[in-house]
């Protein structure tokens, strides 16, 4: 039997804001992303010093994971609560880092604090980490977030126990361009979300 | 009652052949693709590394097209996936999946500053080329998820069927060898002075690869070579970089495949492991596998015949795995000599008859991610 599952909770970070469940619950004048998600570290007064050395994308997918799982996470008990994030553009923020660093042979310095990087899947890595989730994560790519799949996919690992919550969503970041939609799948009935589905929400 | 799930067609592109049958036949007689290689345009020094000569990919692919827009590992991607998409006779319709599993895909683009050559960088570029080439009907699916790629992308295939979105997924792995990876992996030193030499005293770490390989992931059990019965991916939580010192993430995978697949651990007959021969990889398996009792069951890397080819690996793996199972033979762990882990492992010193039923794949990958799989013979009926 198929159990019919229910968005829990949503966010969405773009355009130097940050959207939590339909509230605007930060915002700053235009700036780049390094500093906007800065400010957005400070704001929400995140105790999490690896934030700092973490590449763009994983920035971006820790604090919109930050904010949804934080409250919902517990440390008494095993937390399984499955990744499921996808993107345009995987790791090419950082693949292009990498391979100016090897393009001039007089200057060859590459780094591997900059080629941890060059795999999309470690922003998964990076939220596991922080919220000690050994559980189910996989990283996908499409031309576009194609929300069926993704919620297809969340509800697969629901229904078959492989998780008892997602958090699944679309992180894109390429240069200063950047579009966060993350929000937690479960189970239980939510009297808060009822007619939307990821689809409706992300195209808000 | 959840769909049973096979394995219906398999290939591979490696440098030891174009075929299925060819990488047996090479693997029997020890043979290995890794060589050394000087080559200033892919790395300031020399290296070893598992390299497909791209005269014989430029050959294979002219047979099956004239086309010449195609990236090398595209052609590479089309010519595992020809044979079995003509010979599987599945209609390409809206219940047939293709999923695409890479690390770094069309990397190489990035050479090149162009724009065009920018966009055939992205990785959905990449499977829609390959997924136009053959006119799939559905959207290209593309999972890249470190080294675990290419078998999470056949537990990916077999969620997908369960569920009945799909009847059949086509499932493709490839990662070529780049100076963009080259780079890298020696920034971390962690490459092998020598070809690598998984589990051994004397191991320094990984000899890099290059492959594709393509499986048929499907519902229909006719032609069935395999059948899929259980899976689980699981992080470490531990660190980006390493892998976890008590082998949590890959602990805890093989312990839910098995439980899905609803067999004891001692009911394995073979594990198919990842073994890229860094220090710390290959002790973290050893680990792992005490942790489940494993100790006895035979074990070997396919890394010394092919080095680490990266998000092709799993898949790669798997296909010449399945042949191990159903031609009843352990393939030698090649480059081993010396334990060189810690905890007691079975590792598979030549090859060797033995009767398999049940065996396992896993993975593990930068990001902490880790795969298991758990595979069962077919058992066939008497007339």
């Amino acid at each position: 039997m198929t159990q019919k599952t229910y968005i829990q909770s949503y966010i969405q970070i773009e355009n130097n804001e940050i959207v939590l469940n339909g509230e605007s619950v930060f915002k700053i004048e235009q700036t780049d992303f390094a500093d906007f998600s800065k400010q957005a570290y400070r704001h929400f007064e995140i105790q999490y010093p690896k934030f700092f050395k973490m590449d763009a994308l994983s920035k971006l997918a820790f604090l919109g994971a930050d904010l949804l799982l934080s409250p919902i996470v517990s440390d008494e008990k095993e937390n399984n609560i499955a990744l499921v994030l996808a993107n345009n553009s995987a790791s090419l923020d950082t693949d292009v880092k990498h391979q100016e660093s090897i393009s001039d042979k007089g200057n060859y310095f590459p780094s591997p604090a900059v080629f941890v990087y060059t795999l999309p899947n470690i922003c998964l890595g990076e939220i596991s980490i922080r919220h000690q989730l050994k559980s189910e994560n996989s990283f996908f790519i499409f031309d576009t977030f194609n929300t069926e799949f993704m919620s297809n996919y969340s509800n697969i690992l629901l229904n078959s126990n492989k998780a008892e919550t997602v958090l699944c969503g679309w992180v894109e970041l390429f240069n200063n361009n950047y579009k966060a939609f993350l929000c937690t799948i479960g189970t239980n009935e939510n009297l808060k979300i009822t007619n939307e589905t990821i689809n409706t929400l992300y195209n808000k | 009652m959840l769909r049973e799930i096979y394995i219906t067609e398999t290939n591979c592109i490696t440098p030891l052949g174009f075929d299925v049958e060819s990488n047996i036949e090479s693997i029997l007689r020890g043979d290995t693709g890794i060589q050394i290689h000087n080559d200033i345009s892919l790395m300031p020094n020399s290296f070893y590394a598992s390299i497909i000569n791209d005269e014989k990919i430029n050959n294979a692919f002219a047979e099956i097209s004239a086309e010449t827009k195609y990236s090398r590992l595209e052609k590479m991607m089309i010519l595992a996936l020809e044979p079995i998409i003509k010979n599987a006779g599945v209609e390409l319709n809206s219940k047939t999946a293709f999923l695409l599993s890479t690390t770094k895909g069309n990397v190489t683009a990035l050479k090149d500053q162009s724009e065009e050559s920018f966009k055939s960088a992205h990785l959905d570029a990449l499977a829609k080329n390959v997924a136009d080439f053959f006119q799939f009907q559905t959207q290209p699916i593309t999972v890249s998820n470190a080294c675990v790629s290419g078998i999470l992308a056949v537990s990916i295939a077999k969620r997908m069927i369960q569920s009945e979105l799909y009847d059949n997924v086509f499932v493709v792995a490839g990662d070529e060898v780049s100076e963009f990876v080259l780079s890298g992996f020696n920034a971390f030193q962690a490459m092998s002075d020598l070809p690598c030499k998984p589990y051994s005293k004397n191991r320094t770490g990984v000899s890099l690869g290059e492959a594709t390989a393509a499986v048929l992931v499907s519902a229909n059990p006719a032609a069935a070579k395999i059948k899929v019965i259980g899976d689980s991916s699981i992080n470490d939580a531990n660190h980006i970089s390493g892998p976890s010192r008590t082998g949590e993430g890959l602990f805890l995978s093989i312990q839910n495949a098995l439980k899905e697949a609803q067999i004891e651990a001692q009911k394995l007959d073979y594990i198919s492991a990842h073994g890229t021969a860094t220090p710390f990889n290959d002790e973290m398996e050893a680990i792992a596998f005490g942790r489940l009792n494993l100790q006895s069951v035979p074990v070997n890397s396919l890394k010394g015949f092919y080095g680490h080819t990266l998000g092709a690996s799993g898949l790669l793996e798997t296909v010449i795995a399945i042949e191990s199972a159903n031609s009843n033979t352990l393939f030698e762990s090649k480059g081993f000599d010396e334990i060189g882990v810690s905890e007691t492992i079975n590792v598979i010193e030549k090859n060797e008859n033995k009767n398999i039923e049940y065996f396992l794949k896993t993975a593990s990958g930068f990001g902490g991610c880790n795969t298991a799989v758990v595979f069962e013979k077919i058992k066939h009926k008497l007339h």
